[in-house]
């Protein structure tokens, strides 16, 4: 097999993985999207929030050691203590509802019935909020996170490869964990939308408001559930990032690269979603390495997604599988 | 008592249609340019100058632009930072291309380069709406920094990929580098507010700003008693994207001096200015320079009272600082969504009546 060829298919399936890494922070969008109309702006910020609490748990620090001893005068750090990385999941879990109840309780119950952009705005405070109280909580400098996920080269496939094409694929342990990851958790949550009680009562909001409540459903419950859900996806989104690249500040900006994901795929679809983030994935490496890099100067992954959503969304304004805009007078 | 219409009676229809049609009104308005023109210049050094001052009038600027934007004709725009290092990038070439020609012209050259290129990006408005078009703005935002990073020519091929401005006087005042004199650039500054703010509040209660908002309350709608919404949303965007040249151009060139690109100009920029005119006020260009002060003060102010009064860790403060603007946004949003000139009406409603309200 030619070289150029192999390391295309390379770069494609790196593509791929990184695409669905943009496809589980994009989730947590359309959850919310769905169930209340708010665009969650904050989602990457409720990502690195989770990945912040889960290391800050597992290494045992004092919350809000530095405002403490700035106060107090006081030199608290660490209780000492390490907890195994199951039971800081679970805890940060309860973190994260807690999160989503005041959310819900203190912000968003105000703003029922406001105009999409301002809920939009208020998302944006929101991130602000979270991401000055986490770096409040736990410290601002970079962190390692290490739940025991397997990193490194996947050497099977390398020599798998080697064998079949004379070359050797590499492709990280820790991306094909964050597909598979992934994989589970959107089979899991359409289950949850189609055949559970609460699933429906979710999509039976989304679809009319006055109808929900009108039979019975709790609007308020079913927000708090759903902004849950955002948080346990933020904190799966959270923990593969993390595990990646370290938890600091930059994995906020992964909601950024959420956005032209969600426009690709239609803000409303989970599986536009899934579709959206691996087309962006796929896309933006391998212009990077056909075109971007050779004649462009690099780094174009930084506006590769947006520019291709700006092109995509001229012809298809609703995404590839938004529902139709109709607009009347 | 002191507010009000009572007795102030207009006699030509000048008169009527004025800025300020009420007495008080102008009045203040004309103690707050006398002030801005023949105090503060005389008492400021440069302290006051580069912390306050500058910062206040240079956002004051973005803040009127990005409202036309948003406020006026309703298109969200998050890419008022790649805007503004248009304008900083143009005004840089200018000025080393053209040493000789004074910096008023450059400035308002840079702001037109600007509008030229925000009229390109606001094409896709025509098709996009809301989010999507928010979203969109983003991708100007990213390419245009990657642009200024990446492409040597509009750095000078600097070694450092820095922009920095060389010395240029006008009028024989010398108003960027390192020798500047602080009522110097206040001046500058000034002059292109206050000529920023009046073209901007006539162009706002004038047929084009009527055509924006009525596109704001309902594009169909606007479409169909008459207004041509290409026209409409382009001119909306190139007026926007000219005064935040401007302010692109004075932060650059007179505010800091040197400037890299991902730094200055970022995504952090773009959500500053939108959180000034939110917290300010939508749709009102008092609100844009009352944003403006607010966001430019509260750091100052909590960078006084937690690092020099309290003692704390400047990061400690950065991070409260995030913390105490996001809830302030959060709070404005849910108690007064109009902003600060909505508390600013309310005030001149109550003050009609006072001290007699019944």
């Amino acid at each position: 097999m030619p070289e150029q060829l192999a390391f295309t298919i390379e770069v494609f399936m790196n593509g791929l993985m990184a695409g669905v890494l943009y496809a589980l922070v994009a989730l947590g969008f359309v959850l919310i999207y769905k169930a209340s109309g708010i665009f969650n702006y904050a989602q990457g910020v409720m990502a690195l929030f989770a990945a912040l609490t889960l290391v800050g748990i597992m290494e045992g620090q004092v919350p809000f050691s530095h405002l403490i001893n700035a106060i107090l005068g006081t030199e608290v750090h660490h209780f000492g203590w390490h907890v195994p990385a199951f039971l800081a999941i679970v805890l940060t879990m309860v973190v994260m509802i807690v999160l989503a109840y005041c959310v819900q309780r203190f912000v968003f119950r105000y703003l029922v019935g406001q105009e999409p952009i301002i809920l939009f705005m208020a998302t944006i405070g929101l991130a602000y909020f979270l991401e000055g109280v986490g770096d409040l909580m736990w410290g601002s400098e970079i962190k390692t996170l290490d739940v025991g996920l397997p990193q490194g080269i996947n050497v099977w496939i390398d020599e798998f490869t080697f064998e079949a094409t004379g070359y050797g694929f590499f492709i990280d342990n820790l991306d094909i964990v964050a597909s598979i990851v992934a994989a589970i958790l959107v089979i899991g949550l359409v289950m949850f939308a189609q055949y559970t009680k609460q699933g429906r009562a979710m999509r039976a909001v989304a679809d009319d408001h006055q109808a929900a409540l009108s039979v019975g459903v709790s609007l308020n419950f079913i927000w708090i559930l759903v902004w849950s859900l955002a948080g346990f996806v933020a904190l799966v989104a959270g923990i593969m990032w993390g595990a990646k690249s370290g938890v600091q500040f930059s994995l906020s900006l992964i909601a950024l690269k959420a956005l032209p994901v969600l426009m690709l795929g239609g803000f409303t679809s989970i599986p536009g979603a899934i579709v959206g983030g691996l087309i962006i994935g796929v896309g933006e490496k391998l212009f990077e390495f056909l075109i971007g890099a050779p004649f462009l100067g690099g780094a174009t992954e930084n506006w590769f997604a947006y520019m291709l959503a700006l092109v995509f969304l001229v012809f298809r304004p609703q995404g590839l599988f938004g529902e139709k805009i109709i607009e009347r007078v | 008592m002191f507010y009000r219409e009572a007795g102030d009676f207009s006699t030509t229809y000048a008169e009527d249609q004025q800025t300020f049609p009420i007495k008080f009104d102008r009045y203040r308005y004309y103690v707050v340019l006398f002030v801005a023109i023949f105090v503060i210049p005389f008492m400021v050094n440069d302290y006051w100058v580069n912390s306050l001052f500058l910062p206040f009038l240079i956002y004051a600027i973005a803040a009127i632009g990005l409202n036309i934007l948003v406020g006026y004709c309703g298109q969200v725009s998050l890419g008022t930072g790649g805007f503004m290092a248009v304008g900083a990038y143009a005004c840089y070439k200018l000025m080393t291309a053209m040493p000789d020609v004074s910096m008023f012209i450059h400035i308002l050259l840079a702001g037109v380069i600007t509008a030229a290129v925000g009229a390109l990006f606001g094409l896709p408005s025509l098709r996009i709406k809301g989010f999507y078009l928010a979203v969109a703005t983003l991708a100007a935002q990213f390419f245009l920094v990657w642009l200024f990073n990446r492409v040597p020519w509009f750095y000078n091929y600097s070694a450092s990929g820095q922009i920095s401005a060389p010395e240029r006087d006008t009028f024989g005042i010398l108003i960027t580098g390192p020798n500047t004199e602080a009522w110097a650039t206040y001046m500058f500054c000034l002059i292109f507010t206050v000529f920023s703010a009046l073209v901007a509040r006539n162009l706002t209660r004038g047929s084009v700003g009527r055509k924006w908002m009525a596109i704001r309350d309902m594009d169909i709608a606007a479409e169909i008693i008459g207004v041509n919404p290409l026209r409409a949303k382009l001119t909306a965007f190139a007026v926007s994207s000219f005064f935040i040249g401007i302010s692109g151009a004075l932060f650059f060139s007179i505010y800091l001096g040197a400037v890299e690109v991902g730094e200055a100009f970022g995504i952090q920029k773009s959500f500053l200015v939108l959180f000034m005119i939110i917290i300010g006020g939508l749709g009102s260009i008092f609100g844009s320079f009352a944003g403006a002060a607010f966001l430019v003060l509260l750091p100052v102010l909590l960078k006084i009272v937690g690092v020099d009064w309290l003692g704390w860790p400047t990061d400690i403060v950065a991070h409260l600082q995030l913390v105490i603007v996001g809830g302030l946004i959060i709070i404005f949003l849910i108690a007064e969504p109009h902003g600060l000139a909505q508390l600013w009406r309310v005030a001149k409603e109550k003050l009609r009546l006072w001290p007699f309200p019944h």
